[in-house]
């Protein structure tokens, strides 16, 4: 048996024991269920889902739940069942892309400014700061006016934006590792800069970054529903809870059910990402609140 | 008349509550008495229950923490049933705290005078009116200099050793009738500490405190306190008075404890105490300390003992405390391996050097302003032989960490030389370096916790210099890790354990063998048992020194602990503000005649003996920047000759040979 073979079962067993300890805490279990019970719906939607989405029936117009619709029907008298049902599938999508990308890219360059430190980072962070204190809805909305909607711009710049939170917390956290003794004994013994990068640094912001990328989720699906609320999204027919409490909104008074379901959808799978992070960063070690007293 | 107890703790238990759901006691069954006019010192290694137990007097626990069964009662009060508001009265008013880093909890953007308003208001009946007389009144009990003119600072204007004396200040405003101390002096420096010692000693015995003393420092304890409790897994070993606890230990832990502290009175390594206490978690059977105790027999791994009261007073808990006696003859002290021959080869050659930190700034480059500030580190000539180890010792800021950081090449020289083998010059920063003189010098951290990679296995770890000096890899990799392992205790079974799995102890053993595994002429060690327990640290220096004996290592052995230094070092510098004060032969160091600044530094050491005082000669000031001419010590000498210190640097003064004291003083009056 080698070292390297050892280290990969090291790897494996850390992955282990941190999803028991993200199991064993509620917040861990409730989350990765909303979670999965999400992606799992966004997969299977199309095949259960009672109606088909775009189907019009002007009888049905704003027609309260019933046996045949059980969450009642919209403006144009679809059935609200089968669109929420398949209203996440886009969201899911273009997040699920986009946020590996945006803490990739956020991470690369913050680790980098980070080591770059000295005037050069104080420079590039005050202009990281002055794109943080633009209003996000703004920036993506001029991106968005000026390219057109559709999956192919915002992915790009659903990332591009939500990479730029990422630099901060990359470059604190690189700050914070390159500081240690374990680094600086690295560099007496003279290794390389790459390898003091890849074996010490790199393993220990990857924790770090992987809550952040679990937070930078949940504020990406606000946004991408944000989005599609202000008609920038998804474009109809496609089902998606931000249209859809968009569409509904002007009838709320009286056929409230229009808004209560997407709002349902949306909000459990943002708190169930939430709920997942939140357990992540403590089974991780990495969460700022007081640990038990052993 | 025996006065009633003032905090009284009876039969406490405390634990908390593991995710299986089951209770895990941290502190069992633990009495305590404190009548005012006694100062109770409690001691064990990290871990035993102590800081538990003081906080425990003033009904605080810590989170997760809850009280199995007992009582905690301070001046007739239950403390464990009272009402919250009452409760917030006592504490800071009639029980005042005086916790770890105490200094470092002062409000930073509010002034001294107003912080310690701020307590009188709360905690005293003094009309609003006298505040401003009671705040001066506080600062100049406490010995602090200028006390008008402290009022209008702000806490990081004054030194460690200031701040220290000010959050004790606040501790008096209510006029407390019991003070708790949870290390009050860690961190600071061994002149502050032993001044800070002095006052606690006098505040007590003038205000008639009830005083709990928590500290791993004996020496501390053994300046403020008259009675001892040691504590081991969350119970009460012994108990005594300070005499009767440190000169002659009933209990085998303790006696280890005690042994394992080096003195400046003895030559030899520190007795090792091996093992490491039970986890809380762990079941217990018998006697808790059984399986470090040389004394322990079946009956001892199989019933636990009760803590008997002795008829002279102290309580033991052991069966053979009548047999504590034969420990001395069972342990033999370990021989010091022998000084190195004169004849060796240098090793390593510093020949005048000099580091600074600061940087031109650009306008002064640009005027070419002359207001250079002095050095860091200035004038450092030392040669070291081959297999010797020179300890470098002084006070924080003295410069001995830089030194070291210089010769590892992670901060660039100023001006001189360093020459290694006396051909291969080491005046490049680290990245520059052939590799064949880098896996030469070797450093250990003071801090295994810091200077081990969190995500890295003992394997991973050890696998770092043996890949980039000797580019093992597979098999050849394995055997030499386990190998180097063995070399330092530890088996073939820590290999795949990461760092959090470690004790302390076990951390700076990987640390060792990671040094050890370059194989290297020269190894740095920066501090590196100030953070361990006394029994480990003990158990660190012996390995450090049989590992020398084995390879012929050299040391470089940098530390603020005299002592310390004195047990592992062949030949010691002592340093003040960056500059040699003083070098020579371990033996001519530590006795007369001295620079004056070392004579301060040793009559400040605390000795776990309460029969010994401190002998306090300097203040306790504490200087940023050394001077810009004369000598380094000139601020702060009790034997200052005049205005020749404050401007020619003192001549080396070659008492004996090899034995050189840089002073003004003339050789016969040192």
């Amino acid at each position: 048996m080698t070292v390297s073979s050892t280290s990969h079962q090291q790897e494996h067993g850390r992955f282990m024991t941190v999803m028991k300890d993200i199991l064993a805490r509620p917040s861990g279990l409730i989350g990765l269920t909303l979670v999965l019970f999400h992606i799992l719906l966004a997969l299977l939607s199309p095949s259960i889902a009672p109606y088909d989405f775009k189907l019009q029936n002007s009888s049905l117009m704003l027609s309260p739940p019933s046996s045949e619709h059980w969450l009642g029907a919209d403006h144009l008298g679809r059935d609200i069942l089968s669109r929420t049902l398949m209203g996440g599938r886009e969201a899911l999508l273009v997040t699920g892309i986009a946020t590996p990308l945006a803490v990739i890219w956020g991470g690369f360059i913050g680790i980098l400014f980070g080591l770059v430190g000295g005037r050069v980072d104080e420079v590039l962070m005050r202009i990281v700061d002055a794109f943080l204190s633009l209003p996000w809805i703004l920036k993506m909305l001029v991106l968005i006016v000026t390219f057109g909607t559709g999956i192919g711009v915002l992915i790009p710049t659903l990332t591009f934006f939500y990479g730029i939170p990422v630099i901060r917390v990359a470059r604190a956290a690189t700050h914070d590792i390159i500081a240690r003794d374990f680094v600086w004994a690295a560099k007496a013994r003279g290794h390389s800069r790459i390898s003091i990068i890849w074996r010490e640094l790199l393993p220990n912001v990857l924790d770090t970054l992987m809550v952040e990328g679990a937070m930078r989720w949940s504020w990406m699906l606000l946004a991408f529903s944000s989005l599609s609320f202000l008609g920038f999204g998804v474009s109809p027919p496609i089902p998606d809870w931000g249209l859809m409490i968009s569409d509904a909104r002007g009838f709320m008074s009286f056929a409230p059910w229009g808004v209560i379901a997407p709002v349902i959808g949306l909000s459990s799978l943002i708190i169930g990402i939430n709920l997942s992070a939140d357990a992540l960063a403590k089974a991780l070690g990495i969460d700022r609140a007081q640990k038990a007293p052993m | 008349m025996p006065q009633s107890p003032f905090i009284d703790i009876k039969n406490l238990s405390v634990g908390y509550t593991s995710r299986s759901g089951k209770t895990i006691p941290v502190l069992r069954d633990v009495n305590l008495s404190i009548t005012r006019g006694d100062s109770i010192g409690l001691v064990g290694e990290s871990g035993s229950g102590k800081s538990t137990l003081a906080l425990a007097a003033m009904g605080y626990f810590k989170r997760g923490l809850h009280v199995i069964s007992g009582q905690v009662q301070f001046d007739g009060i239950d403390m464990l049933n009272i009402e919250r508001n009452a409760l917030q009265r006592l504490r800071g008013g009639r029980l005042a705290l005086i916790p770890q880093n105490s200094g470092q909890s002062l409000t930073p953007n509010l002034r001294i005078g107003q912080q310690i308003t701020e307590a009188l208001r709360l905690h005293s009946d003094l009309p609003a009116t006298s505040f401003d007389a009671g705040v001066i009144d506080l600062l100049s009990q406490v010995r602090l200099p200028d006390p008008v003119g402290l009022t209008d600072r702000y806490p990081h204007e004054l030194s460690g050793g200031q701040q220290q004396r000010v959050a004790i200040a606040m501790a008096l405003a209510s006029n407390p009738e019991a003070l708790l101390l949870d290390e009050p002096t860690t961190g600071l420096d061994v002149t502050t500490q032993a001044h800070i010692m002095e006052l606690l000693r006098d505040l007590a015995k003038d205000r008639n405190l009830a005083m709990l003393y928590v500290s791993h420092d004996l020496g501390a304890i053994a300046r403020v306190c008259n009675k001892v409790m040691v504590m081991y897994a969350g119970e009460t070993v012994l108990t005594g008075s300070a005499k009767q606890v440190l000169l002659s230990p009933r209990h085998p832990y303790a006696h280890g404890l005690l042994a394992s502290i080096p003195r400046l009175n003895e030559t030899s390594l520190p007795q090792a105490l091996d093992g490491r206490p039970p986890m809380p978690s762990e079941t217990i059977m018998g006697c808790a300390f059984a399986d470090r105790c040389k004394l322990a027999d079946r009956t001892c791994y199989s019933s636990s003992p009760p803590l008997n009261h002795l008829e002279t007073g102290e309580a033991v808990r052991c069966f053979h405390h009548d047999q504590i006696g034969q420990l001395n003859q069972k342990t033999e002290k370990s021989a010091r391996s022998n000084p190195v021959a004169a004849d060796k080869d240098t090793a390593l050659s510093l020949a005048n050097l000099a580091v600074s930190y600061s940087r031109p700034r650009l306008l002064s480059k640009l005027f070419a302003l002359q207001d250079t500030p002095p050095s860091t580190v200035d004038r450092i000539t030392i040669d070291i032989k081959k297999g010797e180890t020179l300890g470098l010792v002084g006070e924080s800021g003295s410069g001995k960490s830089t030194i070291l950081k210089t010769i590892a090449g992670m901060v660039p020289a100023q001006s001189g030389n360093i020459i290694l083998n006396q051909t291969e010059p080491l005046d490049t920063m680290v990245e520059k370096r052939p590799a064949a003189y880098l896996r030469q010098v070797q450093i250990i951290f003071q801090n295994p916790d810091d200077s081990l990679n969190p995500r890295h296995t003992v394997a991973q770890i050890l696998a770092q210099p043996l890949r980039l000096y000797y580019g093992l890899s597979g098999t050849p990799l394995r055997d030499r890790s386990i190998a180097i392992l063995e070399q330092v205790r530890l088996g073939e079974h820590y290999l795949e354990r990461l760092p959090s799995q470690l004790s302390g102890g076990e951390k700076q053993r990987v640390a060792i063998a990671r040094a050890f595994a370059a194989d290297p002429e020269i190894i740095l060690c920066d501090e590196v048992t100030s953070a361990l327990d006394v029994s480990v640290q003990a158990a660190v220096l012996d390995l450090l020194d049989v590992l020398k004996r084995q390879d012929g290592t050299t040391y470089i052995f940098v530390s603020h602990d005299l002592a310390v230094v004195k047990a592992i070092s062949d030949r010691v510098a002592v340093l003040y503000q960056g500059r040699i004060c003083e070098i020579g032969p371990v033996a001519a160091v530590y006795s007369a005649p001295f620079h004056p600044y070392t004579d301060a530094l040793l009559g400040a050491v605390l000795e776990p003996d309460p029969d010994v005082a401190p002998r306090l000669k300097a203040d306790d000031a504490v200087e940023l920047s050394p001077p810009n001419l004369g000598c380094p010590f000139q601020r702060r000498c009790p034997r200052k000759l005049g205005s020749i210190c404050e401007t020619n640097i003192p001549t080396a003064q070659e008492i004996a040979p090899g034995h050189i004291i840089h002073c003004h003083i003339s050789q016969v009056d040192l």
